[in-house]
């Protein structure tokens, strides 16, 4: 086996030093009749070489981003990462090492966690952090548990329709066995109506949770949201994409009383959906709420700065059922990953990354809606997403035909939004090129010329 | 040679004007950005984030690096978190760009690859766990856990039965009660014997028509297989309820027993303990769950599913809890899980679980002598020993001998958990240490019971910091850094 060392007589010297005759004896305490007494059905080992034709071969059976140019969003991005995030998330201290029980152990950890935490901090303008949850979808779940128990309110969570519908399918999977009531406002004209978010709100609502810019990719109207939910002694709970914060007002500025978001685009490859990294930043005042770990500055026995995990009795083994919240594993490698892509950035490559993101994305809702039969669905102002509606076209056999065609075009809306069945929601990273866009426009005007056009070039 | 700049924060290094990263510049029409943005919405300045160059940067991670302790570079015996070697080669493969760059809406006949090891990784479990439907969207163990108690509570709706305990043994990981009560249910203690086990009578008592869920780790946190674990899952059923498996240590049975086989009803692995996923430094994790047949209908949505040759995403499932996660599930994780798995075949799994119960043993018959293990003389996967006795004659603490194991390169074991054994000390040595770092390691627990008091009241010694105040951490709730008025 290639990862254990015991020979054949290192397992008898073991064997009789702890005094028994064979490995069998070893199971002595597992009954007989509750044995597995054949070899597991699963296939044979493979050796490394093995194992890498494998791989490789299921891997050439997919359509990675690189290979098919990629406008999909929706909570996972192509975005561009910088060598340096992987040279310092593959060394072997940090991904080999676990949650930092033993401080003296585990400072390096430690630190980054400490540091992880403060660039949250500065880049939403909120007070505290924790050191990650799993992702921004169960992270919005953890904020509104988080507003049921500050507020004291079981009442109801208000969310809307342009928040991404999975976390929304989250928050209901995880308040189901709660009583608290679900209420989700619409956006008809793609943000949430000030006017029924009013209605909405009640004397028993927990918090008001919006995502912005939303899914849509459009912005919301937050200071107004915020006005409405702060007036109802609700708490504001804010999901945003953390690369919009290169230019767009941080949601501490707005009165946001807890922020969470998805951290992936901070340096983290796709990957499918996860492994990702869950942010969730508060007001000082709910520090003692906020699930999950949290590195806190300290000094040790000879007065040296130096960092340990805090406020522990929040925690679940300390607390056991009345924790703030179950969760234990984290995310820590990617959090590292934000760490350094954030400083790798800086405020200035941060501020140009936003940018390049909104200015193409605009170029390309211009060009993808200007010579065709395609609209904007939504006429509200938008960040790095844009919904674009096709009229009489079935959208998920265009979408289709646009990836054979070599483009991850978009995402077909229908199956969440019936009255979007035929609309898609196209992304544009900083990494997509104005050739790239260019493309995409001539190949989907190309999938969508009517047939007597067509006949009539070639005439 | 330790360096000594090494602590400064990223803040403290940071001066105006430097940078790592420069972007391209844009290569569509500059446009002024308050025609694309109302201006109300844009902020009048970046966020203040510090300002490095990328060897500064460098220097500063690579340093920090090097004040962790990690599988690679030290002996990890933490108790229940089977800090086993992590395979460079899963590494690779998981990097592989036909594996990482895929997004999670593309569609699934650019994903056939992916989703054919996904669904092979969901039969995989299924035979190891004896329980024939899974779901790989979980984060984490604790996550699984919730998401299982909520396959539950809708299994218990559908049934029209309203059930309101979750009973769980007092030597539970503490992540049992939580996920409890996030599943809104009410927890319910049940004791263990002094030998470790479920105590019967106890459980038989707090039994009834309103417990819907036995929360059980078999292999237990103290390292024993319960015996009793069949007539247990007899006495749950018998009542209406359901045997839910912590499988945080399943690396003790791989290929001996299965779950299934011994009562459970649903389960959860953790792929980064028992596959062995790198840890992290606290993540990622993931959190597959294993039910039976009865409770499949209500596992989150998707599933992947086989129609002849092709893969597919299965979401229409009218009974299904929902979601617990956006997307799949931790993909990157559940990759290397599957090269693991497939680098060892049936055989090599068996010999994971035998060598790791042999390691634990082994270690165990060298420990007594110096730290009694309450449990007796046998073991599997893991052991709890007591530092008890050195504490009432000398006055020397589990956790003195956890910080002083540090001085001597070892990492220390889980200390404190379970608190069903006093100055308990959880060690766990995978199945990957060789017998010479097993007797290093019982050497130097041996040496260090013997060391005077006053050195281990102060140990560690030799690491950059020692003994840290967290009283005075939780007290001022420093949390980030601010810059100095």
């Amino acid at each position: 086996m290639p990862y254990i060392s015991n020979t054949p007589a290192d397992q008898q010297a073991m064997l009789e030093a702890i005094g028994i005759g064979s490995l069998e004896d070893l199971f002595a305490a597992i009954p007989a009749e509750l044995r597995l007494n054949r070899p597991l059905a699963i296939g044979p080992a493979l050796t490394e070489m093995e194992l890498t034709t494998h791989l490789t071969q299921l891997a050439e059976r997919n359509s990675p981003a690189g290979k098919k140019v990629c406008f999909l969003g929706g909570g996972s991005y192509d975005h561009f990462i910088p060598a340096i995030v992987d040279t310092i998330a593959s060394r072997g201290e940090f991904y080999t090492s676990y949650t930092p029980y033993q401080p003296e152990a585990s400072q390096g950890n430690l630190q980054v966690f400490f540091e992880y935490q403060t660039l949250i901090t500065q880049l939403t303008g909120m007070d505290v952090s924790n050191a990650s949850l799993y992702d921004g979808g169960s992270a919005v779940a953890e904020a509104a548990l988080m507003a049921i128990s500050a507020t004291g309110r079981h009442g109801r969570v208000v969310t809307a329709r342009s928040v991404h519908p999975e976390y929304r399918q989250i928050l209901a999977t995880y308040l189901a066995n709660l009583g608290v009531e679900l209420v989700t406002v619409g956006a008809a004209d793609g943000t949430i109506s000030p006017a029924e978010l009013q209605a909405a709100v009640s004397r028993d609502t927990a918090c008001v949770l919006v995502q912005h810019p939303n899914f849509f990719g459009c912005l919301e109207a937050v200071d107004e949201l915020t006005a409405i939910a702060r007036e109802a002694g609700a708490l504001m709970v804010v999901s945003v994409d953390p690369l919009s914060l290169g230019l767009l007002k941080r949601p501490g500025d707005y009165g946001a009383d807890i922020v969470v978001a998805e951290g992936q685009s901070l340096g983290t490859p796709m990957s499918y959906g996860g492994p990702y990294l869950g942010i969730i930043a508060c007001r000082d005042q709910f520090v003692r709420r906020l699930p999950g770990r949290i590195a806190g500055e300290t000094v040790d026995r000879r007065g040296k700065r130096c960092f340990v995990l805090t406020l522990q009795t929040r925690e679940q083994h300390i607390r056991r059922e009345k924790a703030t919240s179950n969760i234990c594993t984290n995310q820590g490698l990617f959090a590292l990953r934000a760490t350094v892509y954030l400083s790798a950035l800086g405020p200035q490559g941060l501020r140009e990354t936003a940018e390049l993101c909104l200015r193409k994305a605009h170029y390309a809702a211009g060009r993808l809606t200007g010579e065709s039969s395609f609209q904007l669905a939504f006429a509200q102002p938008t960040f790095k997403e844009f919904v674009v509606r096709a009229p009489g076209q079935d959208v998920a056999a265009l979408l289709e035909r646009a990836c054979e065609a070599g483009y991850l075009a978009g995402i077909a809306l229908g199956r969440w939004y019936e009255e979007l069945s035929d609309c898609f929601l196209v992304t544009v990273t900083e990494k997509r090129s104005r050739a790239e866009i260019d493309g995409l426009a001539t190949c989907l005007e190309k999938l969508t010329r009517p047939m007597v056009a067509k006949k009539k070039t070639h005439a | 040679m330790r360096n000594t700049r090494a602590t400064q924060l990223l803040f403290e290094l940071s001066r105006p004007g430097r940078r790592s990263a420069r972007l391209p510049a844009a290569d569509v029409p500059a446009v002024p950005l308050e025609t694309l943005v109302p201006r109300a919405a844009l902020a009048t300045a970046p966020p203040p984030l510090p300002e490095l160059t990328e060897p500064e940067l460098v220097r500063h991670f690579t340093n920090l690096s090097t004040q962790n302790m990690s599988v690679d570079t030290h002996f990890y015996p933490l108790g229940s978190c089977t800090m086993k070697y992590n395979p460079k080669r899963n590494e690779r493969l998981a990097s592989l760009s036909g594996m990482v760059d895929l997004h999670p809406y593309q569609s699934e006949s650019t994903l056939q690859g992916l989703l054919e090891l996904l669904h092979d990784l969901q039969e995989i479990l299924a035979e190891i766990s004896g329980l024939p439907a899974v779901s790989l969207q979980p984060a984490a163990g604790a996550h699984g856990e919730l998401t299982a108690l909520l396959v539950a509570a809708a299994h218990f709706r559908q049934l029209g039965q309203t059930r309101t305990k979750v009973l769980a043994p007092d030597s539970a990981h503490g992540t049992n009660p939580a996920s409890a009560a996030m599943a809104g249910f009410d927890t319910v203690t049940v004791k263990s014997t002094p030998a470790g086990y479920v105590d019967m009578d106890d459980l038989a008592a707090k039994l009834d028509g309103e417990t819907a869920v036995f929360m059980i780790t078999n292999p237990n946190t103290l390292g024993m297989f319960d015996r009793h674990i069949a007539d247990i899952a007899r006495r749950v059923h018998d009542v209406g309820g359901l045997i839910y498996l912590d499988g945080a240590n399943m690396n003790a049975i791989l290929g001996i027993t299965r779950p299934g086989d011994f009562g459970a009803d649903m389960m959860h692995f953790n792929p980064h303990k028992t596959f062995s996923g790198p840890h992290g430094g606290g993540g990622p994790g993931a959190g597959p769950i294993a039910v039976s047949e009865t409770l499949a209908p209500y596992l989150p949505v998707p599933i992947v599913t086989r129609d002849g040759d092709r893969f597919r995403l299965d979401f229409d499932r009218p009974h299904s809890i929902g979601r617990v996660r956006a997307f799949f599930g931790n993909v990157g994780v559940l990759v290397r899980a599957y090269c693991y798995i497939r680098t060892h075949g049936p055989e090599g799994l068996r010999r994971v679980a035998e060598n790791a119960i042999l390691n634990a043993n082994y270690l165990l018959s060298k420990v007594k002598h110096i730290f009694p293990v309450p449990q007796g003389d046998r073991c599997m996967h893991e052991f709890v020993a007591s530092a008890q006795k050195l504490k009432s004659d000398r006055g020397v603490s589990a956790m003195d001998i956890a910080k002083r194991l540090l001085d001597y390169g070892f990492h220390a074991p889980t200390v404190y958990f379970p608190s069903t054994v006093r100055e308990s000390m959880m060690i766990e040595p995978t199945e990957t240490e060789s017998k010479e770092t097993l007797d290093a390691f019982a050497q130097t627990l041996f040496r260090i019971s013997e060391e005077p008091p006053d050195l281990l009241h102060e140990a560690p010694h030799t690491t950059s910091i020692s003994r840290p105040d967290e009283v005075r951490a939780a007290r001022q709730s420093l949390v980030a850094w601010r810059a100095a008025k």
